[in-house]
């Protein structure tokens, strides 16, 4: 099936085949999508970084895909990014045009370029079937050329700034805006490998590629009115939001795909006169993080699945405790060990009901790039006045997708959040039953003289500890009702499409894209479709039970098992939330973020 | 006429000076007899006689009969989960400089379930004092074995008798790298509390190991090192670089294989300074990164310093 939004859309039917090739006027394009074939050492990342940013400078959507194997080094990797003028949702099913610099680049991702796609081949290592009449075949020595190029020493190191020159000669990119990316790339580095990045650049971009392909293409001007944007993936996106909110403490330990979250955060949070520590385990980092937050400094641990398993006990603490927190789960495929570079949503019943006892926390999902800077943001606003732990979900997806947004108005949301230290008055107690807890960090005077313990045992309002049946209740009780009135704060979730009709998918976290670019197709061929995507997943905001009864079907989409009930996790907690039988489960767990085609096919099925 | 009244000020019953009254929270629920009892009168005496602000001292703890220490002092503090006291304790000290961090627990906590964290604790050296009170027992589950208990102890979760060899708590935190290291028993007062008050002065990772009789499971652990049980109470005399001949043979608390030697002596062994030796803290370490980052980029505000980054990103 090909893609339903002809990816390489024609606005503009220039004269496609002249005597003079030279003349060529260029194709207007509102989208494109590009794979990028190669081992994971070639740099292919660093191609589709140039291409995001440039789109990002340009004022053009763009949204970028990657595997990368999980081993060291080596190993098959692609790199897709998506350009579009108009509103990209996601990162495209099908490819427009291929790159494969290696004959196994061929022959696995051939599957993935549309009818009519181009495929752009380094000649030196890939001999493609010819015969198969679907695609245009560029054929160029990308290999030898590079070396050629850059004199022997260098080898074939720099054949993807190479194949960026190709690219920015086929597409019509601005030279100078890339030739200035690079600079910037590569300035903090050796001045020598400027100067090599901008030679390789040159040959691909003179290559007369017009000999062996017939079009040139332009993405269309798009007057985009608002703030410049910014592009980054969404790893740095939640790590500056977490800046944006104030939190400068933070403690974790290395695992994919969370750990660049913490690397920025090590170098960052010192020139804010923060901090950011690595730990010996997972244990010593979500504890080490309770004592940041404890001290009065609302503080970050962060991890994937495997990280946040052992986490989970000192995270009942917190709840417990109530102290607030930030827990980052950069999910991957489980159980155990499981997929480490893949992306799966299955970690949402361990945010939700991971540990032992009552341990009411609030969950939250970033549904793209642009939103994980944001969901820093709410999840510490909403930690520090419920004083609980807040947990946010994203993915191995949505942490290496490269986006460009609106630059955020810093100006309006930065916040400087210092200690309360302020002396406290003779009634303090740090667990009132009728108020939400709001901690004595330590260096505060009690002015009646009693200094308070914060702890993991069950409590009486002066955090003494008790087995009182009476007190058990009613601090259960304290723990719930406060994110019982978070979701009566939270904002009424919007529909996307149809107000009302046929079927409305529920989703949440990185699936967005697809969700809706699934929606908006499937309006356009005339289906009755919508969609809603939760960001609060646990609570969850009031009134979804109206909203479903407008549809006659509800079908939850998510990158999990449907487990043995034959739901998945989100629609178990929706069924088990409103028992509402006609709320039905889409799910699918090969490692892999949803194709549209694959949610249109599903949702027109289910009944 | 209306005279102005002053608005009467609400009767503050913190006291000018930290008494041990002051200090005195919930009544301890240990048993009678119990040697943590001892541990926590030499921490009222030494802050009394320190006079620290009473809002800038911290107690914290796992979990454990000897972690039930935050409850009994009225300060700051917090009862944290089992083993992990350490982490929530270097968490507190290097956000917080102008805090005095105590930590409290037993051996299970400190060297079976956090043996980890006392490890990487002392090899940070994250500026803390820690107070291990050891009794070779686990006291709040009903006496099982614990990582300290000697070969041959019979619990109930060795009926037979204990058959691994036990932790040796002075040379897991020399190895560790802990830059303050002391032993003593419940039962010698003065030489607990001077130990106690020197891992207090000193500038990182302070550990005091305190023989603490566990009554109830563990009665005469300790006797051999208690003269009034007809035991020997040996101090460890530390060389004063007086030059004197007698100073050759005492010990040198910065030569680490001779803490070594000390730590080998069979039991009840030695009590005292085992080593003290001056490195870095992780505080005064991290903290020179954050002063020199600041350095880098002249003291920007924290929007001026996102803005920069977010224009690199443009």
């Amino acid at each position: 099936m090909r893609s339903l939004l002809p990816p390489t859309t024609v606005c503009d039917e220039s004269p496609s085949s002249t005597g003079n090739r030279a003349d060529l006027r260029p194709q207007k394009i509102r989208d494109a999508i590009i794979r990028l074939a190669g081992n994971s050492q070639d740099g292919i990342q660093s191609i589709g970084g140039f291409l995001a940013r440039l789109a990002g400078r340009s004022e053009q959507e763009v949204m970028t895909y990657m595997t990368i194997p999980s081993t060291i080094s080596g190993g098959p990797s692609i790199f897709q990014v998506r350009i579009g003028s108009g509103e990209v949702l996601s990162a495209g099913d099908e490819a427009d045009f291929l790159v494969a610099f290696y004959q196994h680049s061929y022959q696995d991702h051939v599957v993935s370029l549309r009818e009519g796609g181009i495929l752009l081949y380094d000649s030196d290592n890939v001999q493609p079937d010819l015969s198969d009449k679907r695609f245009v075949y560029v054929g160029v020595p990308i290999t030898g050329l590079t070396v050629e190029a850059l004199g022997g020493t260098a080898k074939d190191k720099g054949k993807n700034i190479f194949v960026l020159g190709l690219l920015a000669s086929i597409f019509h990119l601005d030279v100078d805006k890339l030739k200035a990316l690079m600079r910037e790339r590569f300035a903090s580095k050796d001045e020598s490998l400027v100067n090599t990045a901008l030679m390789a650049f040159q040959a691909g971009y003179a290559y007369p590629v017009g000999n062996v392909l017939n079009n040139r293409y332009q993405f269309e001007k798009l007057e985009k009115s608002g703030r410049p944007q910014v592009t980054m993936d969404g790893n740095q996106a939640l790590a500056y939001g977490l800046i944006a909110a104030g939190v400068r403490y933070g403690a974790a330990y290395p695992i994919t795909p969370w750990s660049s979250i913490m690397e920025v955060l090590r170098s960052e949070l010192p020139k804010y006169g923060g901090l950011f520590v690595q730990c010996e385990d997972e244990l010593a980092a979500v504890s080490m993080a309770l004592g940041f937050s404890y001290s009065g400094h609302l503080a970050i641990t962060g991890s994937s699945g495997p990280g946040i398993s052992l986490k989970t006990e000192a995270i009942g603490w917190a709840s417990m405790a109530e102290i607030p927190l930030i827990i980052v789960n950069v999910q991957r495929g489980g159980p155990s060990t499981g997929l480490p570079t893949n992306v799966e949503q299955s970690d949402l019943y361990q945010a939700i009901f991971g540990g032992h006892g009552d341990s009411p926390r609030v969950v939250l999902a970033p549904s793209t790039v642009e939103d994980c800077f944001y969901i820093a943001l709410e999840a510490a606003r909403i930690a520090r006045q419920y004083s609980t732990p807040v947990f946010i979900l994203s993915d191995s997806a949505l942490a290496t997708r490269i986006q460009a947004f609106d630059e955020p108005d810093l100006k309006s949301l930065m916040l400087e959040a210092k200690p309360d230290l302020s002396p406290r008055g003779v009634d303090f107690r740090p667990y009132p039953l009728d108020q939400i807890t709001q901690h004595a960090p330590p260096g505060s005077k009690m002015l009646g003289g009693k200094y308070p313990i914060v702890t993991g045992l069950e409590h009486d309002e002066h955090g003494h500890p008790t087995g009182s049946p009476r007190l058990h209740r009613a601090m259960t009780a304290k723990r719930r009702t406060k994110l019982q009135k978070l979701a009566g704060e939270l904002p009424p979730p919007q529909v996307y499409g149809d107000e009302e009709g046929e079927a409305l998918i529920v989703g949440w976290g990185s699936t967005y894209g697809p969700i809706h670019e699934a929606v908006k197709l499937g309006r356009e061929s005339g289906e009755s479709l919508s969609a809603l995507h939760l960001r609060h997943l646990n609570p969850l905001p009031e009134g979804l039970d109206k909203i479903f009864k407008r549809y006659k079907r509800v079908i939850v989409a998510e990158l999990n098992d449907e487990g043995i009930y034959g739901y998945g996790q989100l629609a178990t907690i929706l069924r088990a939330r409103y028992g509402d039988p006609h709320i039905r489960s889409f799910t699918k767990t090969d490692g892999l973020t949803f194709r549209v085609k694959e949610i249109l096919e599903a949702v027109l099925k289910i009944s | 006429m209306s005279t102005a009244l002053e608005t009467p000020v609400a009767p503050v019953n913190q006291p000018e000076k930290l008494t041990k009254k002051a200090l005195t929270a919930d009544h301890p629920t240990w048993c009678p007899g119990c040697g943590d009892f001892a541990v926590l009168a030499s921490f009222y005496k030494i802050l009394e006689k320190r006079q620290l602000p009473q809002e800038n001292i911290v107690t914290l703890a796992g979990i454990g009969c000897s972690s039930r220490f935050p409850y009994f002092v009225n300060s700051h503090g917090a009862h944290f989960i089992h083993g992990r006291s350490i982490p929530l304790a270097s968490g507190v000290s290097l956000a917080r400089p102008d805090l005095k961090v105590f930590v409290f627990g037993g051996d299970g906590d400190g060297f079976s379930i956090g043996g980890n964290h006392l490890e990487h604790g002392a090899r940070k050296n994250v500026n803390l004092t820690y107070v291990i009170m050891d009794n070779f027992v686990y006291g709040l589950t009903k006496k099982q074995t614990s990582p300290t208990s000697p070969i041959g102890f019979k619990t109930k979760t060795d009926p037979t008798g204990a058959i691994d060899q036990p932790v040796n708590p002075m040379k897991k935190l020399i190895s560790a790298g802990a830059t303050f290291i002391a032993r003593t028993h419940h039962t010698q007062v003065n030489h607990m509390n001077a130990m106690i008050e020197r891992a207090m002065e000193h500038e990182g990772f302070a550990v005091v190991e305190v023989l603490s009789e566990c009554v109830e499971f563990f009665p005469g652990a300790f006797d051999s090192g208690n003269p009034r049980k007809g035991g020997e109470f040996k101090v460890i005399e530390e060389k004063k670089h007086d030059g004197t001949p007698e100073d050759l043979s005492r010990h040198d608390v910065t030569d680490e294989s001779a803490a070594y030697q000390l730590a080998d002596l069979p039991f009840p062994g030695v009590f005292g300074v085992f080593r003290e030796v001056k490195r870095p803290s992780k505080n005064t370490l991290e903290q020179k990164w954050i002063e020199a980052s600041r350095a880098k980029f002249k003291n920007a505000s924290d929007l001026e310093l996102l803005q920069q980054t977010f224009d690199r990103m443009k």
